[in-house]
């Protein structure tokens, strides 16, 4: 999987004993709030996932414009310039067909069926949690499997 | 002998915040996101959150204090610092989020200004508590001392 060369922001893994082994899975996190970002980048880093990160929807898109892919992105939904919705129906239109997960704050579960409308695969509430991540990376292998 | 009262004293601490609910599970699983790679990962987080949260909670105030409150505008503030409060496992701020924003979605506006000087002490709380909390774990690190030869037992 190629990551892209023009990031606006990037977060490399670092290898240490207590990570687990590099599963060549990578994953973009999506989140307008720094401390989310780095809380997100950490929880993928330690199942073995290589890790982006962008401040907005438009810098996602950005992303994916400039050549980059991912397995799974984590997408905020309330982000100023371009919010998570209206971020993953541009990557749907423009055919990317990684796993997106909102992850969000929302309670209604109205915003939250228009969130998944938009092309979500999952919708998490935060906190985001090592049970979701395990869920997905299990999501993420049956996928694989299949093709 | 002190280092193992030190221990003590910062396991009673930590035990005392899930006691009192000020913190909640998802505390944990932030702590576990820290290794030796990133040794002061979870204070990291936590400055980044108090940082935020600090800024946040003024901005709302001036704003529930005006004549003309933007309640949308409030709204958002909160439901972003109940998504971050979540995320650190900061369980009674949490809480008093919610509680705030659902008096101002009632429309009860000297309800919801009490409940937002409730959330507000909670905060503060908080922050009183782990501060200490984690000077006890740095004291518990120590300085680190560089072993240095002694003169004249050079080795081959």
């Amino acid at each position: 999987m190629m990551l892209g060369n023009c990031a606006t922001s990037s977060s490399l893994s670092t290898t240490s004993d207590e990570d687990i082994v590099n599963n060549n899975l990578t994953a973009l996190v999506v989140d307008d709030s720094p401390m989310i970002r780095k809380l997100h980048d950490m929880h993928l880093k330690k199942f073995g996932l290589k890790v982006q990160v962008a401040e907005n929807g438009k810098n996602a898109i950005d992303l994916f414009r400039c050549g980059a892919s991912f397995n799974l992105i984590l997408m905020d939904k309330e982000m100023p310039i371009m919010d998570g919705a209206e971020a993953t129906r541009e990557l749907r239109t423009m055919g990317v067909t990684s796993m997106i997960v909102g992850v969000t704050s929302l309670d209604s579960i109205f915003d939250r069926q228009a969130f998944m409308e938009a092309g979500l695969d999952h919708c998490f509430t935060k906190p985001l949690t090592t049970e979701n991540i395990n869920f997905l990376l299990q999501e993420l292998n049956k996928n694989n499997e299949e093709n | 002998m002190e280092s193992s009262h030190l221990r003590q004293q910062i396991a009673a601490m930590r035990q005392s915040f899930f006691d009192e609910e000020i913190l909640d599970g998802q505390f944990c699983q932030l702590e576990r996101l820290e290794n030796r790679g990133n040794p002061n990962f979870v204070e990291e987080v936590l400055t980044m959150y108090f940082r935020d949260s600090t800024t946040l909670l003024q901005t709302v105030e001036q704003e529930i204090e005006t004549d003309t409150i933007d309640l949308a505008k409030v709204d958002m503030m909160l439901h972003k610092f109940k998504g971050s409060s979540a995320s650190i496992g900061a369980n009674k701020v949490r809480n008093n989020i919610t509680k705030t924003r659902q008096l101002l979605e009632e429309g009860n506006l000297e309800g919801a200004k009490l409940a937002f000087r409730e959330l507000r002490m909670e905060h503060d709380n908080l922050r009183a508590k782990l501060e200490p909390y984690f000077q006890q774990q740095l004291r518990q690190v120590g300085p680190v001392e560089t072993a240095t030869r002694p003169k004249g037992s050079d080795h081959a």
